[in-house]
């Protein structure tokens, strides 16, 4: 998580400043009585409870400080360190203001320290009785009543009341009302997150009705904008991204739960239900698809898939992070201090944490993102959203997938039944061969048989080198299905053994050109030649199939090597799978003998078979049944039942078709979009605490258990994530309705009331305005957990409508505007500030949701830094996709928009709830730069000579509203006149180079403007879209 | 001075008057505008000014490079005796091995310097300066992994979310050049073809420091930074004029507004402007003779290459840039180790001890720390198949080796031994933590104080832990 607000040193500052108010305060009331949480508790915290706090490990001299019994109670010494009412006799005192290094606190190498100022509080405390206060985010609200105010006129509603009450008291004032145009800017930015046009603006300044305010409220609330707009805080919350975070940072598929979040805010989901939905929709009965979508929230997190990971690890690491993640958005605490030890400062020990662990310990996920099935592009648990299209066709694939698959059993079935008789043909029928009369034969150059030889080939003695031979004949059968060649010896010595390689030997249909098909330009008949499919076949009696192959090596790298004793023969078996044309064309069949020495005298002979493929059965799968069927095992069976289905033809047609719907199926499961969700096992994971965090050190095992100083659960509740969803929205809970007004406050007055929202803790700054945000909280309880109707309260109070602007002495006074005697002002998130340009260029496309989009991105930051090369490049994408709104961009973990980040956007790895606000001089490169805003300037140029009246005074202020909304000030057009005419002179001595700069961008330019002009008055867009103002909601 | 008041203001402000708050809170001085300029020693004399690490991406192997073990020769395909191994836990990759046999480096090592350190052959450029390193062989880590090694290498912890040690030095120390960053990162990838591990930018991120103390990546190419260069057809001069208007504008803004933020925009866009040409200044090298590029090598003409990257980094030391991190990836040997490894010495030692080299000559060495090394070791033993001239090695967090040279380091300094196959530290361990603790020392730093409140605690760099390795200072 990040936080501290704008720039460290200022936000030191700016505590300080903080404290100082309430020392101030404090120094009006020096006789009133000391207050443990106002007073003591931060001493404590601060310098004592690292040792004496809750931390058991850790505590010294068995002294707990931040409760009164346990501090009451006598320490290690003996002595009880209180004595309340006695502070001589408070050993607490004495240590803390002794001289002795040994002795001292806190301890010298602390290096901490307590003030004079401090020990004197200490001392009225014990001195007063010593008495404690439970911690004030733990204390449930109680409804308080709006405090009565001098200026009765000014409160709108019940926050101005506690507001002015307190600025009464500190006898400031409020600033008077802003200015409609500033308000309705303020208002459209705080609601929609986009600027205001025009003629929104117009029609607000022309409504002199009393409610003109509340409607345009109204309007913006009803905007589907508004959604997205809240959408962006709660990504930040729940950590949404587009990429897994770890290693190679693999995508994901998340939108369709970000549009869910964006739809929720739209039809403004009670806070209470979309709290229960996203934690544990998967769990209510009868859960819709919606519900189940919400349940991504808790998969936002970070998946590793390094190889080589331990899993365990890093299931515990989500798991850890769910409970992080759901401390901070809901409770404001911070528990992961308690994932390895008791928390150092707040009462929850290490079992609270593991207690929590448990409710989210039971996904069905895996350690290591499981990505085993080809369409997965998430890791399990997720779901698939197909579109109706997609459902219909994958339906119908289904459906034919199960036809075929029918089909193929009936075939099996059928197998199954002639199996008998097809064993006694394979057992019992010869095979008969029928020799190939030839017509001719050749070696080499020399013709061994001119023609019609019904004989074998005779070969000479062959001299040592390479020989090639081929043989051309008729197919003496139709249907062949085997060809058989026989080598046969014919040396007069019949003890003589010889080896004859064999090798390149193939079989060509030599096809000739039907009569009816036109010649080839050379006048020759065109001759294509079709070759047969050959498969060696292991058929008894003939070299084995791994031999007989060699010879059809066409590379020659191997060889048959055919061993003939004396007058024995050998034969080779090749199945044949002609190609279906002319059965009666000439054959060619053609070898190679590479002979190593030289060759006695051997005939070869060419038989062929038309026997039934199937019924040609290699060795194996005879020997198998000549065994009676209930001696095979059920491997042989599987041997025997491969062998014909391979030999089926409709077998192979019915497997080929369900391969490629299998394929198709795959195809479109590929274009139906999924969402991480979560799931639950049958049987919950057995939790245990983990001892110092470590995934392999096992503890005590706790079962799902909410944090004991929390109040329990109530009774009748599931233990499982459901029960915890309803633990959070129960309005007995102090925490989650206090923590979010907390936070809807910020996203609008820019601190918290809580400015700490991460940490309603000890350690985290105390409410500037605790009764107020008590009372919002009560308030957003009865309401029903409106969140609309909680947004509209806070931006029609007269507090909200006050002017910002400062004086020196005001920013003295209160520079981080905590006590609100001004409006809020401060720069715009990076979203926001991308946006308003779009909107003021009219290039945003305003379409809601759907996939992420990569918009315009400086070229080379991935290739440096990304594994692989799939992945390695940023496509910037087409059309509308660059110019969406920012909280569509794509967003990948390992390198976010990199203007997103200079505006101070978290990395998305963890649970942010609270974005710094810096202002630094790469954010005014980004701004003069970057693309995005040169086309935007471009855009807004030309809407201005379009739009904007003729004269180049009206084109500059309708500008100037398209970016600020307000009017431009005479010293302010004096400025743009003058830059103009500045520019347009240089640009039209150069316009070559005001070309280049109109290029800049997807959309085209419109030269019809002129270039030189067209140029100069981007310019002055440009400077426009880079003032102070623009980028600042104020 | 700066640092005393950050401290002063973020620990206490009870008894700082108004007034005194009123001097502080001059807004040019105070919001988000120029950064500190001079060096500042806040806790004790430093004897570095500024730290360039050399990260060695993916975790080379010391067997080869730095971790001379002559026994193993003999022990060649020999099991690893389980007293070795003890229980160590090992990645998914190896752990389902049937043998852990011994695979002895395939590269001799010799003695160098006057000090005798053992280098390896595969360093012949780096050898020329053994006796201004100081070799640490006995640097450990709790991580097996490279992602949550790294991140721990970076920011002292496993789990993303933490400053890294640039962010740490830039929040502590500010910047000494009003013109560019205090913290500059710079990646190569490998010029073989091998397995680079992938890096985020979270690695050099400010975690929960404000983001200006986050590193900014210098790329090859026409925008060195991010969004540099002015669009085409803005001539510097247009720049200039449109950045005067703006300045006019927004001075009227902040008449009327009285914001101070306002001020503060203006100075940023003034100092985007000064980036603009310090920047290209920085990285145009046509200026650097011939004896540069011969020194570096031929590779450091090329932009985006490691070498290339250490004569940036000497131009960035020159001109005051704190902590210079060049990032080169690629040692990730699992397989085809010593051809793998062999490739990457190629891109790395010249350049490395070209960047010792001209720092010594122009007497930066002398304040400048430059560390070389990767986020853990490699193992003894061979994961996949293992021949006499051929293996790989698995991840090994027990023990690995890295260099430091320059700013009060002994040189000539072999420092922590391990066990006689490289995998048990025995004598003078070295955490990460310890490492960070004795930059920081270097520094000016004491690693304890060096801290920042986040969620009520004080975070430091090195958590609860580290202690500075005083053997090793000069």
């Amino acid at each position: 998580m990040r936080l501290a607000g704008y720039d460290l040193i200022r936000s030191s500052v700016i505590r300080a400043c903080g404290r100082l108010l309430v020392l101030a305060m404090l120094a009006n009331v020096a006789a009133a009585p000391v207050r443990f949480n106002r007073d003591i508790r931060p001493i404590l915290a601060e310098n004592c409870l690292a040792c004496h706090g809750p931390d058991q490990g850790q505590r010294k001299g068995a002294l707990r400080l931040d409760q009164r019994t346990e501090a009451l109670q006598p320490a290690k010494s003996g002595q009880p360190a209180i004595a309340p009412g006695n502070p001589s006799k408070s050993p607490l005192l004495h240590r803390i203001n002794t001289q002795d290094a040994d002795d001292v606190m806190p301890p010298i190498e602390s290096q901490k320290k307590l003030s004079t100022a401090q020990k004197d509080l200490l001392q009225r405390w014990i001195k007063e009785g010593a008495n404690y206060e439970a911690h004030w985010a733990f204390i449930p609200p109680q409804r308080p009543k709006p405090p009565a105010v001098k200026q009765r006129r000014w409160p709108r509603n019940a926050i101005d009341h506690f507001i002015l009450a307190r600025l009464e008291a500190e006898r400031l004032r409020p600033s008077p009302e802003a200015e409609r145009v500033t308000l309705i800017r303020r208002l459209s930015l705080d609601l929609t997150g986009l600027p205001p046009a025009p003629q929104e603006v117009d029609s607000f300044l022309n409504d002199h009705a009393p409610d003109a305010y509340e409607r345009v409220v109204d309007r913006l609330l009803r905007s589907e904008h508004y959604g997205e707009r809240m959408a962006i805080d709660w990504l930040d919350a729940a950590r949404y991204a587009d990429s897994n975070g770890y290693q190679v940072d693999r995508d994901r598929e998340m939108y369709a739960w970000r549009d869910w979040v964006i739809r929720a805010f739209n039809t403004n989901k009670r806070f209470d239900e979309f709290t229960v939905e996203q934690l544990a929709g998967d769990l209510l009965p009868n859960s819709t698809l919606d519900q189940r979508i919400a349940t991504g929230f808790h998969r936002n997190h970070m998946v590793n898939e390094e190889g080589g990971i331990i899993p365990e690890e890093f299931l515990a690491d989500y798991c850890a992070d769910r409970v992080e993640t759901t401390a901070t958005v809901w409770l404001a605490q911070t528990f992961n201090c308690a994932r390895c030890h008791d928390h150092k400062f707040d009462p929850f020990t290490q079992r609270d944490f593991y207690g929590l662990f448990a409710f989210f310990h039971n996904v069905t996920e895996k350690g290591i993102g499981d990505y085993s099935a080809n369409i997965r592009r998430n890791n399990p648990p997720m779901i698939q959203l197909p579109t109706p299209e997609l459902e219909a066709k994958r339906t119908n694939l289904k459906r034919e997938q199960s036809t075929s698959k029918e089909q193929l059993e009936t075939l099996m079935s059928g197998q199954l039944a002639t199996q008998a008789e097809w064993e006694q043909q394979v057992l019992n029928a010869p095979i008969l061969w029928t020799r190939a009369p030839i017509d001719t034969a050749t070696l080499g150059s020399n013709t061994l048989v001119q023609a019609k030889a019904d004989q074998p080939v005779a070969f000479p003695a062959l001299p040592k080198g390479r020989h090639v031979a081929s043989i051309e004949f008729a197919l003496p059968i139709s249907n062949a299905t085997a060809l058989r060649i026989v080598l046969t010896a014919t040396s007069t010595n019949a003890t003589e053994s010889i080896s004859i390689p064999l090798t390149e030997l193939s079989l060509n249909r030599l096809a000739l050109a039907k009569p009816d098909e036109p010649k080839s330009a050379t006048g020759t008949n065109a001759v294509s030649a079709t070759p047969w499919t050959l498969r060696a076949a292991e058929i008894p009696g003939s070299l084995t199939a791994a031999n007989a192959t060699m010879a059809l090596d066409s590379k020659g790298k191997k060889s048959a090597t055919v061993k003939l004793d004396g007058s024995a023969a050998t034969s080779a078996i090749y199945e044949l799978e002609p190609k279906g044309d002319d059965a009666k064309a000439p054959l060619r069949l053609q070898w190679t003998i590479p002979a190593d020495s030289a060759l006695p005298a051997f005939t070869i002979d060419v038989a062929f078979t038309d026997r039934p493929s199937d019924t040609l059965v290699p060795g194996n799968v005879r020997s198998i049944i000549t065994k009676p069927s209930n001696a095979r095992t059920a491997e042989e069976k599987k041997q025997v039942s491969d062998f014909r289905t391979a030999k089926s033809p409709e077998h192979k047609i019915l497997t080929t078709r369900l391969g490629a719907l299998g394929k198709q199926v795959d195809e479109v499961d590929l274009q139906i979009p999924t969402a991480l969700v979560m799931e639950e096992l049958p049987a919950p994971r057995t939790t245990h605490i983990l001892i110092r965090g470590a995934y392999d050190r096992q503890g005590d095992v706790v079962t799902p258990q909410t944090p004991g100083p929390l109040p329990p659960m109530a009774t009748g509740l599931p233990r499982n994530r459901l029960g915890l969803a309803r633990w959070l929205t129960d309005p007995a809970n102090p925490l989650p309705a206090r923590v979010m007004v907390n936070r809807f406050w910020q996203s609008i007055y820019g601190t918290g009331l809580v400015p700490t929202a991460e940490d309603f803790g000890i350690k985290g700054e105390p409410p500037s305005h605790p009764e107020l945000l008590d009372w919002l909280a009560t308030e957003f309880v009865e309401s029903g957990w409106d969140v609309k109707a909680m947004m509209r309260l806070l931006v029609t109070s007269a507090t909200y409508r006050q002017s910002s602007k400062l004086t020196p002495k005001s920013f003295e006074r209160d520079p981080q505007n905590r006590l609100l005697a001004r409006g809020p002002r401060f720069r715009l998130q990076g979203e926001f500030v991308r946006d308003q340009a779009l909107v003021a260029s009219g290039l945003l496309v305003r379409k809601i949701g759907g996939p992420s989009v990569r918009p315009y991105h400086p070229p080379g930051l991935y290739e440096q830094v990304v594994a692989g090369s799939s992945a390695s490049t940023y496509v910037v994408g087409q059309g509308e996709d660059l110019h969406r709104r920012s909280l569509y961009t794509y967003w990948k973990r390992s390198v976010p928009n990199p203007a997103m980040l200079l505006f101070d956007a978290p990395f998305r790895e963890s649970c942010a709830v609270r974005r710094p606000r810096t202002n630094t001089p790469l954010q005014a490169l980004n701004l003069m730069n970057d693309p995005t805003f040169v086309e935007a300037a471009r855009l807004i140029a030309e809407r201005a000579m379009r739009e904007g009246g003729d004269r180049s005074e009206t084109r500059l202020i309708y500008a100037f509203r398209l970016i600020t909304a307000r009017p431009l000030h005479p010293k302010e057009m004096a400025v743009l006149q003058s830059g103009l005419a500045r520019y347009r002179q240089q640009f039209s001595k150069d316009l070559g180079g005001a070309e280049q700069l109109l290029k800049v961008g997807a959309t085209p330019a419109d030269l019809t403007l002129g270039v030189a002009e067209l140029a100069a008055y981007t310019t002055i867009a440009s400077t426009l879209l880079n003032l102070d103002e623009v980028v600042t909601k104020e | 001075m700066l640092i005393a008041r950050r401290q002063f203001l973020s620990r206490t402000a009870t008894g700082l008057g108004v007034a005194a708050l009123a001097s502080l809170l001059n807004p040019s001085l105070l919001i988000g505008g120029s950064p500190t300029t001079g060096f500042t020693s806040p806790h004790f004399a430093p004897k570095a000014r500024r730290v360039i690490w050399l990260t060695q991406a993916g975790a080379p192997s010391q067997l080869e490079l730095f971790d001379y073990k002559p026994g193993l020769k003999d022990r060649f395909d020999q099991d690893l005796p389980g007293s070795i191994r003890g229980g160590q836990r090992l990645t998914g990759m190896t752990s389902g091995q049937a043998r852990f046999p011994v695979a002895p480096s395939v590269y001799t090592f010799r003695q160098h310097g006057q000090s005798g350190m053992w280098l390896s052959e595969l360093l012949p450029h780096l050898s020329r300066y053994a006796d201004d390193l100081c070799l640490v062989r006995s640097l450990h880590t709790e991580a097996i992994n490279h992602d949550p090694a790294m991140t721990l290498l970076q920011t002292g912890h496993q789990i993303a979310g933490r400053p890294s040690l640039g962010s740490w030095l830039s929040y502590g120390l500010g910047s000494e050049n009003q013109n560019l960053p205090a913290f500059v990162v710079m990646i190569s990838r490998p010029s073989g073809p091998t397995n680079a591990q992938p890096l985020h930018e979270r690695m050099w991120g400010s975690g929960f420091l404000p983001p200006r103390y986050q590193g900014v990546r210098f790329s090859p190419g026409r925008d060195p930074v991010l969004f540099l260069s002015d669009p085409p057809g803005v001539t510097s001069s247009r720049r200039r004029a449109m950045l005067d208007d703006l300045k006019a504008l927004n001075k009227m803004k902040a008449d009327d507004w009285q914001d101070p933020e306002t001020q503060a925009r203006i100075d940023q866009y003034e100092m985007a402007f000064r980036i603009q040409s310090a920047v290209p200044e920085l990285a145009d090298l046509s200026r650097e003779p011939e004896s540069v590029f011969d020194l570096y090598g031929p590779e450091s003409r090329k932009p985006g290459t490691f070498a290339a990257n250490c004569l940036l980094a000497r131009r960035l030391a020159e001109r005051g840039v704190r902590f210079i991190q060049l990032y080169h990836r690629g040692w990730d040997q699992h397989d085809n180790l010593p051809n793998g490894i062999k490739s990457q010495c190629h891109d790395t030692d010249q350049p490395s001890a070209a960047l010792l080299g001209d720092l010594k000559a122009r007497g930066l060495l002398e304040d400048t720390l430059v560390i070389w090394g990767g986020e853990f070791g490699r193992t003894v033993f061979s994961q996949g198949k293992l021949t006499k001239d051929n293996y790989g090695r698995d991840h090994h967090p027990r023990c690995f080796s890295v260099w430091i040279a320059g700013a009060g380091v002994r040189g000539g300094m072999t420092y922590g031994e391990t066990d006689d196959y490289s995998y048990n530290i025995v004598r003078d361990p070295v955490h990460i933590h310890d490492l960070n603790a004795t930059i920081l020392h270097l520094l000016g730093l004491e690693h304890t104080r060096l801290t920042y409140r986040h969620q009520g605690r004080d975070f430091r760099l090195t958590d609860i832990h580290g202690s500075v390795v005083r053997d090793i200072l000069g």
